[in-house]
This record gives C-alpha cells, structure tokens and sequence, in this order.
C-alpha cells in the first residue's frame, strides 16, 4: 500500500514534469523525440510486464507493435474508417493474435520461447512486406490521417505530445495497480517459479497467457500512436531488430520496473539521434554505452542510479 | 503390518511375512479421508509409480519413507494435481480428483509443501505468504486471509520478525518454516510434506516434526514423505515404505521403527548394532 502511494506520488511528479515539458519546450524538433520516447516508453512498458514481471522472453514483440500500426493504417486510410473505430479494431486484433499464438508457445520455457516468439515476429514481418495489395510492401504505407476529436485535431507536436505522455501516464498507473495486487505477485511468483507458483494454486498457464494479450494490446496501442503520428510505416520499423530493440530497453533501464522502462526507452531513443554528430562510428559508440552500462549497472539503469544515490547518501551520513 | 512384494503378483515364496496389525487405535469403519489405488504415474513412457494403494484416515500423521528415486514426490504431484498423467484412482473426502489442476486441489482441501521448500526467493516473507492463500484472496476473504496470516505467524513468530525481508536471506530452517506457512495460508485440511527436514540441523527438525504434531492436535491431517525415517516414524500414526515405485512394506509407526529391514535400511543402523539388538 505505501509502495503504490509512493508511486501516484511519483507518477504526479512526472506528470507536472511532462506537462511543463510540453507547455515550455518550442522546438519541434525535441517535441517530436519526445513524442518517440513516449511510445517507446509504452512499448517496453509493455514488455517488461510479460518479461519483468513474468519472467517470459518475447523475441517478436514488434510484431504486436507492427498488427496495431498496420491494422489502423488499413482501416483508417483504405476503408475510411474512422481512427477511434480503428483503435478498438487494432487492439482486439493484436489480442486475438496473442490469444492463439500465445497457448501454444508459452509452454515454451527460456530459449525455446525466445525461439518460438522470434519465428512469430519474423512471420509477421514477412507478412507486412509480401502482403502487397493490402500492406504497400516494403515501400510502405503513406497517407496515414490524424487523429481528430470533432473539430480538434492532434496535428500539432504539442497537442501528440500530451495525447501520448497521458497514454503513457495512465498505463503507469494502470501497471503499478496490476503489480501490487493479486495478479502481480502471481506474475512475480511465475517468474520465480512456475513450479512453486502451481504447487500455491495459480493457473500458470492461464496467468501466463492473460499478460501475454495485456502485453500485445499495449503494444498495440504503441503502433496505433506511431502511426497517427508519422502518417507512414514500412515493415522495417517492426522486424526482428526492432523486437531486440524493445528487450533492449527493458533490458538496460531495468528489469521488473515501470521507471525502467521510461528509462531504458528515453536512453535507446536518445543515444541515436546524440550519435549522429559521430556519423560513421555512431553505431560502434552506440554498443560501447549499451556493453558500458551492462557492465557496471547490470540490473539496469533504474536500479543502478537508486543504488549510486543511496550509497552516495550512506556516505554523507557518516 | 504387511509385506508386499516388487512385483505386485501374488507370490507366495517370498516376503510374505506378515506382522499382527498392532495399530487398533483407529477404528476400521472410519472412511479414510485420502484413498489411493492401484495409483500408477508416468514420466512419458517411464512409469515411476507402479500400482500404489494406500489410505489416510483423518487426523492421522502417515509416513512415506523410502529410497532416492522410489517415487515419493512423484506421487505427491500426482495427488496436488502438478502431475496429471497417472491412472487409477485418487479419492479426497469422497471426490476423485482425476483431471484437477493444482488451483483446484488446493481449493478442495490439499496443500503441497513442496520438495526442496520452493519458496520465492527475491519476494518478501510476507508475500511469499499471501501468494499462500493465492485461491482464496478475493475481496471477500480479506479478514479470512488477515487470520491465517495470525494463525501462522502465531506457528512461526519468527516469520513475523523477517516479514520484509527477501525469502532468500532466511536461513535454511526460517525458509521450510516459510514454506509450510505458506502451505497452511489456504487453510488445507491435508497437508502434504516433501521432506521437509531436507539439509536441516536435528535440533531443526525436532521443532518441525513438533510443529507437524501440534498441527495434527487442531486437526490438521498430514502425509508426509521423508527420508529422515525415523523423525518421521515418532510422530507418525502409520507409515509405507516405498521401494521403485511400489509400496513393499506397511504398518504402525512403532511396528516400523521396529522392523529389522527398516532399521537396516532407513533408520542408519549398522550391522554390529543391529546384530546386537537382535540376540
Ligand atoms: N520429470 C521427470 N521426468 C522423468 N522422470 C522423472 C521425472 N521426475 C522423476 N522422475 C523419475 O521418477 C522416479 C521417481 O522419482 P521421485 O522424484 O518421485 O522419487 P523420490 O522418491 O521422491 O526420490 P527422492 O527421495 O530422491 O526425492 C525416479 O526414477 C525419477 O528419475
Ligand atoms: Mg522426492
């Protein structure tokens, strides 16, 4: 209980940051990172909760980001389908898919279900790139409509920068809830042991499979904003690299912590557009930090920071 | 107490060395609480437990003693639903429990402190304890939950010390301690043990096997496997031994601390001593 009070704390700090960010901040240049960090955030958000929280690796992530993106892009632009009829539509279709691929897999365990959900990502890549008449192929699909609320339009920076920061914010709240209550520490129990957490009378693989559509629906909903943002997408934004992008960012800004997301996607969405300046050896650079802060922070970014700050702390004490 | 042989077929040879059953304190009519038969569980194509028939009459301990690799935990997985590729016929109160997952067979009655403890170890000893009452924490059984927590703290005072901290800082006897709270957070009515005394110190154990008597007072019905036999068998009303996946020896506790095969092999006598008692 005072955990989830320190979080909605927290989480109101953050939100006056993020609004004052937005109201202040002029170039759109920034904004439009920043609107990027937001829906990275929400992604790996997404993926910590199934491979955080529930200890289950997902190799193909970016293929749930891919559905939702895809699946709003055709209604919305092909069939002139309204994007607030689209969004449902991509959601439940990114859930559906979960559903199905996710019984079969998730008896997977470690490297099998890497394995089994990798080959899942790439299909579903392959399928956005083949699928020509419906997808646009690999040269992608333009004309993508903004999101509009009557006569409101989310045309500006700004105005997608709030709409995706309170996106962001709500499932925060939405995640902490989950963790904190019977469900979480089933999750939890599941990553510790599957075994121990049967022998305790949780559905393994019912729980399993619950946060699996949970982890696709948010990831969804991220290709949903990406792709109202752009106006386009081609299938290279949701291969296999883009899936060991979003284990990246879990990965790196920590494990089983909803700050760590934020942090691990603000850092892997950042260090590209720092490194430009390095041109040709913006990619070697890019591995050294990832190698750098695995090395000396390894349970992540969140975790490393808190415990530099209470060491630094201890040693004023003294 | 009776000898059965490996086999299962009736073979008049050999083991047929029937003791007089001195245990007369349970009357034969009580329908027993847990009823097994011709239990068989299979691994694939291997079958670990080959025909195992045996009963636990409510408010009994039982002991189940036997070699590594006999198929003691087998089935214990069987009975709490982890393992659901057997045949034959698992009774609880009355109700077959063929095709129950382990959240049902918890529901029903049955908790599994499981072999090796199984805690979780980065989680806090008290939420290694709520996840114990995992089937019953609905909105409703709060307050139901809030006591079974007092109940077991009251067991165990010194899981209340440590409430906070990470399950896997506590020493081995404070972690089998956490386990069997955990296991009486869903408030079983059988309680099922996989060795707990596992890599214990005897004065340990000794508070374990207590704490399993004094559970067995309040009427708490238990069946517990060991490999320390004779713990076991001082508190236990009955006992099986198993041997490859058969049971080959029953009887009272007593009959079975008394019997030179168990002594021989299970209570770690050597020959000398056993040579001497037996002149
Ligand atoms: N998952 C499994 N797959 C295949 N065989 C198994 C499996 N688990 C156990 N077995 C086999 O089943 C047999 C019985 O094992 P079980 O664990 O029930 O023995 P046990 O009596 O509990 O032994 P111990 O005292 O060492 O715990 C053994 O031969 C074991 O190798
Ligand atoms: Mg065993």
């Amino acid at each position: 209980m005072i955990r989830t009070d320190k979080h909605l704390i927290a989480c109101f700090v953050f939100a006056a940051a993020a609004t004052a960010t937005g109201l202040l901040v002029e170039n759109a240049y920034y904004l439009q990172v920043m609107i990027f960090i937001g829906i990275n955030t929400l992604l790996a958000l997404s993926l910590n909760m199934l491979m955080g929280y529930a200890g289950q690796i997902s190799l193909g992530h970016a293929a749930f980001y891919g559905i939702g993106a895809y699946t709003t892009a055709i209604l919305s632009t092909t069939y002139n389908i309204s994007p607030w009829l689209a969004l449902p539509a991509a959601v439940f279709t990114a859930m559906a898919i979960a559903y199905f691929v996710g019984r079969p897999t998730l008896r997977l365990t470690g490297y099998y279900l890497a394995m089994g959900t990798l080959g899942f990502g790439i299909i579903v890549n392959i399928i956005f790139r083949e699928w020509r008449s419906v997808t646009g192929g690999a040269s992608g699909f333009v004309g993508i409509p903004p999101l509009e609320i009557g006569s409101f339009a989310f045309d500006t920076d700004r105005r997608y920068f709030f709409l995706v920061w309170g996106v962001v914010l709500f499932f925060f709240i939405i995640c902490r809830r989950i963790i904190d209550s019977r469900v979480g520490r089933a999750l939890r129990a599941i990553h510790d042991g599957e075994h121990a957490a049967a022998a305790v009378g949780v559905d393994t693989a019912k729980m399993k499979l619950k946060i699996f559509v949970l982890s696709a629906a948010m990831a969804s909903l991220a290709g949903f904003l990406y792709a109202h943002q752009i106006f386009f997408i081609s299938p290279g934004t949701f291969s296999f690299l883009a899936s060991i992008r979003i284990v990246t960012m879990v990965v790196i800004g920590g494990m089983a912590s909803i700050w760590g997301s934020l942090l691990g996607a603000s850092l892997l969405t950042l260090l590209p557009e720092w490194l430009h300046a390095f041109a040709d050896y913006e990619m070697m650079i890019y591995g050294l930090v990832l190698m750098l802060v695995m090395i000396f922070l390894p349970q992540g970014l969140t975790r490393g920071i808190l415990d530099i700050y209470e060491n630094s702390r201890k040693k004023n004490d003294k | 107490m009776k000898y059965r042989n490996d086999s299962g077929i009736n073979d008049n040879r050999a083991e047929k060395r029937v003791l007089p059953f001195t245990d007369n304190r349970q009357p034969d009519n009580i329908y027993p609480m847990l009823r097994i038969r011709n239990l068989k569980c299979f691994y694939g194509q291997i079958m670990a437990v080959k025909g195992i028939t045996l009963s636990v009459k409510e408010g009994e301990i039982i002991a189940l003693i036997g070699a590594n690799g006999s198929g003691k935990s087998t089935l214990m997985a069987s009975v709490s639903g982890l393992l659901p590729t057997w045949t034959g016929e698992i009774l609880f109160e009355g109700k077959n429990l063929k095709g129950m997952d382990p959240p049902a067979v918890v529901k029903s009655g049955i908790s599994l402190v499981p072999e090796g403890r199984l805690i979780f170890p980065p989680m806090s000893v008290y939420d290694n304890l709520v996840l114990g009452a995992y089937t019953r924490l609905r909105k409703k059984a709060r307050e139901d939950v809030q006591q079974a927590m007092e109940t077991v703290t009251a067991l165990f005072p010194i899981l209340k010390e440590r409430f906070s901290q990470p399950a896997g800082t506590l020493s081995g006897g404070e972690q089998q301690m956490l386990a069997i709270g955990r296991s009486l957070m869903a408030r079983p009515r059988l309680l099922l043990l996989d060795e707990p005394s596992m890599g214990l110190a005897p004065l340990v154990v000794e508070k374990i096997m207590d704490v399993l008597e004094l559970l067995r007072s309040q009427g708490l019905t238990i069946l517990l496997v060991e490999q320390n036999a004779r713990a076991a068998l001082t508190i236990a009303d009955r006992g099986y031994v198993f041997e490859t996946g058969s049971v080959v020896l029953e009887g009272s506790a007593d009959e079975l601390l008394a019997d030179t095969n168990v002594k021989r092999a299970y209570l770690g006598k050597d020959y000398e001593e056993f040579d001497d008692e037996n002149r």
